[in-house]
């Protein structure tokens, strides 16, 4: 069974509705308890880095998600839940993330585009070399070349700046956009990586 | 390079699409969910609802549309019409839309753009803006185009945005259903003031009218009678535009 983290940040409803459309198994889970039984999870999120940091302190989630990963388990961090594996935002510069890869995500602005960026882009996928769309909603970014060293494969996307869109390390996968309101191609994406072969 | 988005917007009242011409001369136009599903396979890069229903019957009609088009459409759906409060907007969310559209009651408070933006995120806060042009300008029109205020175009952008606007939905009533083009004027003045991204709204008849949107400054497009009743679908849409070189999802 999947866990869905639901740490009070953003709506979980249109992510459940992906998940049932692909006929996947999941429990929406907010404490640290619920989460030892599940085999794989998913940490989504859109908000603020520092509540959501906080948030995952308080409850106790962020020990539950550290043993999640230590155990080998698989875990999908999708947007704010992708940032929260690095050590921090400039969101939030006293709040600290989960430190599972060094990095700090900066906010879009010295481009002159509008902020945040929003709406569809495309992401070129390594070393498939494939290229897909994805829908995109953030205002912090982390530069390309601050990729975790070791993924399997990684996704970049450019809006100004080159930076990451996704990346998969181990049993841990991450994407910046939201494959759940990405189409068809986006659903594919989620189903291809929680099958984690 | 953010792609353009075509957004095709279903007028929705007491639970059946409805689209006139200039707001009026409302004629039927099928199940929101089945056309929402439609478009979606279509290719739509996101949808919109705009629930036209009075009083009462609005909650009990637009919420289960909501949650039966959610679970088969995997693109943004942003959804509006009598969203009053904080309240209005957390039931459509919870229901299972991404953004909120919010037009008149914004106007006579603007601190509810604020209050949207604190409790979900600027992300989530749509405002619509509907214009007509008076003296060389461009003026605010609330009540679904009947009642036009003193508040400037220009200047009510700037306001919005700096209390929480995260997207700007900008609809001419003077070419609105007439499938005659956008106003691009009104475009112009719009993008020079939008930091967040702008839907040009009211004109759509041929693809054409898209690339000259997206010229003037639109970020995306919605449209309704085209898709509707007219001769394009999203997908040929979107192939005219790909073909004359602007940046769209396949």
């Amino acid at each position: 069974m999947i866990g869905l983290v639901d740490y009070g940040c953003g709506n979980l409803q249109s992510l459940r509705n992906a998940l049932e459309a692909l006929g996947l198994t999941y429990s929406v889970i907010s404490g640290p308890g619920d989460l030892a039984r599940c085999e794989q999870a998913i940490l989504p999120g859109v908000g603020h880095f520092g509540h959501a940091a906080e948030h995952l302190r308080r409850t106790g989630l962020d020990g539950a998600i550290r043993r999640h990963l230590d155990q080998d388990r698989p875990l999908l961090g999708i947007c704010l839940g992708m940032q929260l594996l690095f050590e921090g935002s400039a969101e939030s510069p006293g709040s600290a993330g989960l430190g599972q890869f060094p990095g700090r995500f900066e906010l879009f602005g010295q481009t002159g585009l509008k902020v945040p960026h929003m709406g569809w882009n495309r992401v070129r996928l390594l070393p498939a070399d494939l290229w897909m769309e994805a829908y995109f909603v953030h205002s912090y970014y982390l530069p390309a070349g601050r990729t975790p060293p070791g993924c399997t494969w990684s996704g970049f996307c450019a809006y100004g700046v080159d930076f990451l869109a996704a990346f998969r390390r181990g049993r841990l996968a991450a994407c910046q956009f939201h494959p759940e309101k990405s189409g068809p191609r986006g659903l594919h994406f989620l189903r291809e990586v929680l099958s984690w072969s | 390079m953010v792609l353009k988005r075509i957004i095709p917007c279903l007028d929705v009242k007491d639970g059946r699409v409805v689209k006139g011409v200039h707001f009026e001369r409302l004629r039927d136009g099928g199940d929101p969910v089945e056309l929402a599903g439609r478009y979606y396979r279509d290719g739509a890069d996101e949808l919109v609802f705009l629930d036209i229903t009075a009083g009462l019957e609005r909650r009990r009609t637009v919420l289960p549309l909501v949650e039966r088009t959610a679970r088969e459409v995997f693109i943004p759906l942003t959804v509006g019409g009598g969203v009053r409060t904080v309240a209005d907007a957390r039931e459509l969310l919870l229901a299972g839309c991404d953004k909120v559209a919010v037009n008149s009651a914004a106007v006579r408070r603007p601190g509810l753009l604020a209050d949207l933006a604190g409790q979900f995120g600027r992300q989530c806060v749509v405002l619509a803006v509907d214009v007509l042009p008076v003296d060389g300008g461009y003026r605010v029109v609330v009540d679904a185009g009947r009642t036009v205020t003193p508040l400037r175009l220009e200047d009510w952008l700037l306001q919005a945005q700096a209390l929480g606007a995260g997207e700007i939905l900008l609809t001419s009533i003077a070419t609105d259903g007439a499938r005659a083009g956008y106003d691009l004027a009104s475009i112009t003045a719009a993008a020079a003031h939008c930091r967040v991204p702008l839907i040009a709204s009211g004109g759509l008849g041929t693809a054409g009218h898209v690339l000259e949107a997206c010229r003037a400054g639109a970020d995306a497009v919605l449209a309704a009678s085209v898709f509707h009743y007219g001769a394009w679908t999203v997908a040929s849409l979107k192939q005219f535009l790909k073909n004359e070189g602007l940046e769209v999802r396949a």
